[in-house]
């Protein structure tokens, strides 16, 4: 193993021009590869993040006839007991109402949050943009909202509910999700204060979570509804909800595929073909050493290994040059705002994967020299000077 | 003594459909320990000949035994061990490994026979070189050497894991009288040392003369066999 490996490196060296010319071919195949990769997995979780990032991927809420969700507490830490996969869960007293300003009254949703859970879903904190989160009996209302409105900071808000109570907070701070529907409906506040209104008593009306792998979600939903196993709840997960956006990541994973098997064929038969003339080269070398006793597993291990090293340089140099080129795209392919037009997301995995599949791929096309070399009889060299 | 070579009724036809009889039942054996020439005219068959009892080729008929083993029921593995233990080809053409250096070139069998290459086997690689005459370039490239240096480190190489059998076509063919001479000499005390069995084929009668014994192919045939 050894001897084949020297000789294998050898053989290399002294045909450096062709080594290097072999190792660029796999190199850019596997560049193309990682970062045409990196692109589309970089547009899909931008989309999954502009989509549901800020927005519960998984969402219990009471049924009409139930109007609440009754223990909710116990509720909460059993499933986070028991389902490893959430990032975050937070429970939510929300109830229609309508908001009263001189003669107006626009419908409103009213919703109350724990905020320190809530964070870890919609990161309110970085969308407030006047003012702070409010306490008790303070509310937050959207900049659609705000300006339809003609609201301002620590203004009385008057909110009026469907069985007639008449409540007034005082305005703590502007929130802006970029998203004007929610902008220009929600009112948010604190979950007593929501309770009160609502007459909810210690009761809330949803609980929503988070997921890590925001793909997995109907599974975790599935096994919390029989883990819950309650006919007045209801339990929804974003996947159900947008079937379109799903095939349409669908769509680009597969594409993404079939390119990467198009570059992945196309390396393959590239170093086969030139690995295939290497062994007419070292046909006389081999003839040599066959003459000098190299066994013929060794004979043909020296081509294995001649692969082997041009997958692994191709694919590190293929790693770093497709790196190169993302980190090239983010920096300089710029929406007018400054931000990068598309996140790229470093997947290691993925990475390793491209890097491993060119490796194996480039040892997969030199078994048909090793094979050849098995065949060549030292006697053709040695007659033939 | 007994023999370490011995071939039975070894023909050798080439071609399939054109055939060429380049040897004919020939019947040949080598005591252990003795130092033969082949002679004869050019394709009269003696780098046949020699390929066959070095394993490289097969007869097309007849047994050749290498130590009392037929080799014909070796496995390859078996066949591969035994070129690089027992057999030391030096080559008509002396065929080195370009990739390598001159003393790489005298190493490999060594490393062929799966050996790490410590200190005494560097300085035995050393030694031959410098039995050949070469230990001022022995760490040339081996295609930047002349035709003659080629041929001495192919000399060399072949002693490298003190084979029972050398078998040599032309090894000095490129060489002037002197480093002939010098070479024969140091062949003779190797010999003499170590009982290493030499059959060598030169053209040189000079040389020839030298050995214990004289074996001339005249068209695939025995034309002539004389020892001292
Ligand atoms: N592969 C082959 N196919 C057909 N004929 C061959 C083949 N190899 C050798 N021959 C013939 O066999 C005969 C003997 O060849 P060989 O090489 O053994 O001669 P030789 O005695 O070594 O000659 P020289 O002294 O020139 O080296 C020649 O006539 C040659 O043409
Ligand atoms: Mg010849």
């Amino acid at each position: 193993m050894r001897l084949s490996f020297k000789i294998a490196a050898r053989f290399l060296k002294f045909n450096l021009a062709q080594t290097f010319l072999i190792v660029t071919g796999i190199a850019i195949g596997v560049s193309v590869q990682v970062f045409i990769g990196l692109l589309i997995q970089g547009l899909q979780q931008d989309l999954v993040n502009t989509t549901i990032g800020n927005s519960p991927q998984i969402t219990i809420s009471a049924t009409k006839e139930a109007a609440v969700i009754e223990n909710w507490e116990e509720a909460i830490d059993e499933i986070k007991e028991n389902e490893p996969g959430l990032s975050a869960i937070s429970a939510a007293a929300d109830g229609p109402a309508f908001l009263l300003k001189d003669d107006r009254s626009d419908p409103v949703i009213v919703r109350g949050w724990i905020f320190e859970d809530a964070e870890g879903i919609y990161s309110i904190e970085e969308k407030l943009v006047e003012g702070r989160l409010p306490k008790e009996g303070e509310v937050i209302a959207g900049l659609n909202l705000k300006d339809e409105l003609g609201l301002s900071l620590n203004e009385e808000m008057k909110l009026a509910t469907a069985s007639g109570r008449i409540e007034e907070y005082r305005i703590s701070g502007f929130y802006d999700f970029r998203v004007s529907s929610i902008n220009s409906s929600w009112v948010i506040t604190d979950i007593k204060t929501a309770q009160g209104l609502f007459d909810y008593g210690d009761e809330v009306t949803s609980i929503e979570m988070q997921v890590q792998d925001v793909f997995a979600a109907d599974i975790i939903a599935d096994s919390i509804n029989n883990r819950i196993d309650n006919e007045d709840l209801i339990i929804d997960n974003w996947k159900a909800q947008n079937q379109e956006l799903l095939s349409g990541l669908n769509g680009q994973s597969i594409s993404s595929i079939m390119i990467q098997v198009f570059v992945m064929i196309s390396v393959v038969l590239g170093i086969s073909s030139v690995l295939a003339i290497t062994v007419m080269q070292k046909s006389k070398e081999i003839g040599i050493l066959k003459a000098m006793g190299i066994r013929d597993g060794d004979a043909s291990r020296i081509f294995l290994l001649q692969g082997l090293i041009l997958g692994v340089f191709g694919a590190m140099l293929g790693v770093a040059l497709g790196l190169g080129l993302s980190v090239a795209f983010t920096t300089f392919a710029l929406n007018p705002d400054g931000t990068p037009v598309i996140a790229f997301y470093i997947n290691y995995g993925f990475i390793a994967l491209s890097g491993g599949i060119a490796i194996l791929a480039s040892l997969v096309a030199s078994f048909i020299p090793a094979r050849k070399s098995l065949k060549l009889n030292p006697i053709e060299v040695i007659r033939n000077g | 003594m007994a023999d370490i070579i011995k071939l039975e009724k070894v023909s050798k036809i080439y071609g399939d459909k054109i055939k060429t009889q380049v040897l004919f039942d020939l019947d040949l054996a080598f005591e252990r320990g003795s130092f033969n020439s082949i002679i004869g005219a050019s394709g009269s068959g003696k780098s046949t000949l020699l390929n066959i009892i070095g394993t490289l080729d097969k007869p097309t008929a007849g047994k050749v035994l290498i130590g009392d083993r037929d080799v014909s029921i070796l496995a390859k593995k078996q066949l591969a061990d035994l070129r690089n233990s027992t057999l030391g080809f030096i080559f008509q053409f002396h065929y080195l490994l370009p990739e390598f250096t001159a003393l790489e070139n005298v190493l490999m069998p060594h490393r062929i026979k799966g050996g790490g290459v410590d200190k005494s086997t560097f300085k035995k690689a050393e030694e031959l070189m410098d039995m050949v005459g070469l230990s001022k370039v022995k760490n040339n490239p081996a295609n930047n050497m002349s035709g003659g240096q080629q041929q001495r480190t192919a000399i060399a190489r072949a002693l490298m894991n003190n084979p029972e059998i050398i078998l040599a076509d032309e090894p000095t063919g490129n060489l002037d009288s002197d480093s002939t001479e010098n070479i024969y000499k140091n062949l003779r005390e190797i010999n003499e040392r170590s009982e290493t069995t030499f059959v060598i084929i030169t053209h040189d009668r000079r040389i020839a003369e030298k050995a214990d014994r004289i074996v001339e192919i005249k068209d695939g045939k025995i034309e002539m066999d004389v020892s001292r």
